[in-house]
């Protein structure tokens, strides 16, 4: 005979399942449906194939694009620690009322449109633009520089539009950190800069990681400012998906980039989850 | 201890010049948006609504106003209830399937969205809702999904569930005791999430630019290939209101989530 508070667990489970239902069916029938056929799209057409495999991996077109999404993705994550870090730090170590302003400017641009912000790039960096009529004012040059249009152009506005993907989880990661560390550091006799690089820096590291992926897993999959900031000539892996969608109708070898791409980003995610949770990563997007 | 070491200015200066360069090109759009000027030139020859005439009287971009609009209203209308509902099983059911779907239900955040614009394209094709109202709600109420869940479960974590308990068994159903007691506790995190979804639907290109098309264009589709094609300052008053628009509800949406936290 069944246990009545047993069958009130069962009818507990099901109404529970019943209400996350709904939203699991739109996220299985719009992305865990369409992400499998074009993982099966990939290998079979007219029977198995792994000639779209084989063409991504020995074609030099697809074999540049992937190699040049990784540089770039390299440079933008490396030039936003860079940059981001000092912010992070100083948003750190000012009273609140500054630190609120400081992070209040970083999101700022978050919350703008990413097409809204590659049109002031384009604004800014074109022949004709703002920081070409400066340089030539200031007689720094007398021919436009080729500010956009090329890989500069991509690396400046992505930078730009990942940025706060980097300063968050740093000052997250910061703010953490015990103050009465860097005094006892300090009360040892170490200099301040030697307590920044002895214990500050180590301590910091799970935010550097988590700031790093976010980073290059979103810049790897970008696709509006290479599009529009590249001029054509900077392919990402992206690009090279819609184009094989969009003019050349070359839906398995779209498929089997797509898939790549997917398993390089998964494979970061899990790797990195190894040392710091997902949740920590996410958390910030 | 602040004694201005040299070090410490260099970290001044260096995070001036990184906030400026956050900052700047979101300021740079509005002065070219009310520029008389076809390009950006210092000082603008003179102050002109010409470009936000031209938007306001142009068919095609008031189409396209009218789809984003309609298409983020009914995104927040359709995923705020159902990322409640999710965040609100995966806060209380002590299922061990329930962390499994918890990731999965934040997966969109996770695939690149190229690979889920391309995805979502192929089935529409077969399905028959590329270039279709129905179609790219749907989409957009799988992308801000997450949004919801995330900003409702951490409103539910400040929340007692012990409360709902005390009111069933004061005789209230699960259903009342949800509307009558957990969700007014909750409403902040609820609008938020809701208000997110709003924005992220206002602004996803990616997706609408492979599965969107004839009357049912969003403005950012219009926006991308106008970009694309020569660089016309009507984006500019097109962007400078998306921007304020979209800051304004970003103000209320943190004021909100700060109500309820």
């Amino acid at each position: 005979m069944p246990d009545p508070s047993q069958k009130h667990q069962r009818r507990e489970h099901a109404l529970m399942l019943a209400l996350v239902s709904p939203a699991l069916l739109v996220i299985l029938a719009l992305i865990v449906l369409p992400v499998g056929w074009l993982a099966w799209q990939s290998i079979y057409h007219d029977g198995f194939t792994l000639e779209n495999y084989r063409r991504v991996f020995t074609e030099d077109i697809y074999w540049r694009s992937f190699a040049l999404t990784f540089e770039i993705s390299l440079a933008v994550t490396g030039i936003a620690l860079l940059l981001g870090y000092p912010v992070a730090y100083l948003a750190n170590s000012v009273p609140k009322g500054w630190s609120i302003l400081i992070l209040s400017l970083v999101v700022l641009p978050f919350w703008t449109s990413v097409l809204v912000r590659a049109y002031a790039w384009l604004a800014l960096l074109q022949r004709t633009g703002v920081i070409n009529q400066l340089l030539r004012y200031l007689d720094v040059t007398s021919e436009p520089l080729a500010l956009v249009h090329n890989t500069f152009g991509t690396v400046v506005a992505t930078v730009h539009i990942l940025l706060p993907f980097m300063v968050l989880p740093l000052y997250a990661t910061m703010q953490k950190i015990p103050s009465d560390l860097m005094q006892a550091g300090a009360s040892l006799g170490a200099s301040p800069s030697l307590t920044f690089v002895r214990v500050f820096l180590p301590l910091s590291l799970p935010g550097v990681l988590a700031g790093c992926t976010m980073v290059f897993v979103l810049c790897l999959g970008f696709y509006i400012t290479p599009e529009l900031l590249g001029g054509g000539r900077t392919v990402m892996v992206s690009m090279l998906v819609s184009r094989n969608v969009e003019l050349y109708n070359q839906f398995g070898a779209a498929s089997a980039v797509a898939v790549v791409l997917l398993l390089s980003v998964l494979a970061i995610f899990f790797a990195v989850s190894r040392f710091i949770s997902l949740d920590r990563i996410l958390g910030q997007k | 201890m602040t004694r201005l070491s040299p070090a410490r200015i260099a970290l001044y200066v260096i995070s001036a010049l990184v906030l400026v360069y956050l900052i700047l090109p979101v300021l740079i759009i509005a002065p070219i948006s009310f520029s008389s000027a076809r390009f950006l030139t210092f000082p603008p020859p003179s102050f002109s609504l010409r470009w936000y005439q031209q938007y306001f009287s142009n068919a095609a971009w008031m189409q396209a106003t009218r789809v984003t609009l309609t298409v983020a209203l009914l995104t927040v209308v359709i995923a705020t209830p159902l990322g409640v509902a999710a965040a609100y099983a995966i806060s209380q059911s002590k299922l061990r399937i329930m962390r499994v779907i918890h990731v999965a239900l934040l997966l969109p955040l996770v695939v690149p969205i190229i690979i889920t614009a391309v995805g979502i394209f192929f089935l529409y094709a077969k399905v028959g809702l590329v270039a279709t109202l129905p179609g790219l709600v749907l989409a957009n109420v799988m992308l801000g999904l997450p949004y919801v869940i995330i900003s409702v479960l951490a409103g539910l974590q400040s929340f007692d569930p012990a409360q709902e308990m005390v009111a069933r068994s004061l005789g209230m159903n699960r259903l009342r005791s949800f509307f009558a007691v957990t969700l007014p506790q909750i409403k902040s995190s609820v609008v938020a999430g809701g208000i997110f979804a709003f924005i992220s639907a206002m602004d996803e290109t990616i997706v609408a630019l492979f599965i969107s098309g004839g009357q049912y264009q969003p403005l950012t589709k219009r926006m991308f290939t106008a970009l694309r094609d020569e660089i016309d300052p009507t984006i500019a008053a097109i962007s400078t209101l998306m921007t304020a628009a979209s800051f304004m509800l970003v103000l209320l949406a943190s004021a909100r989530q700060r109500k309820g936290a």
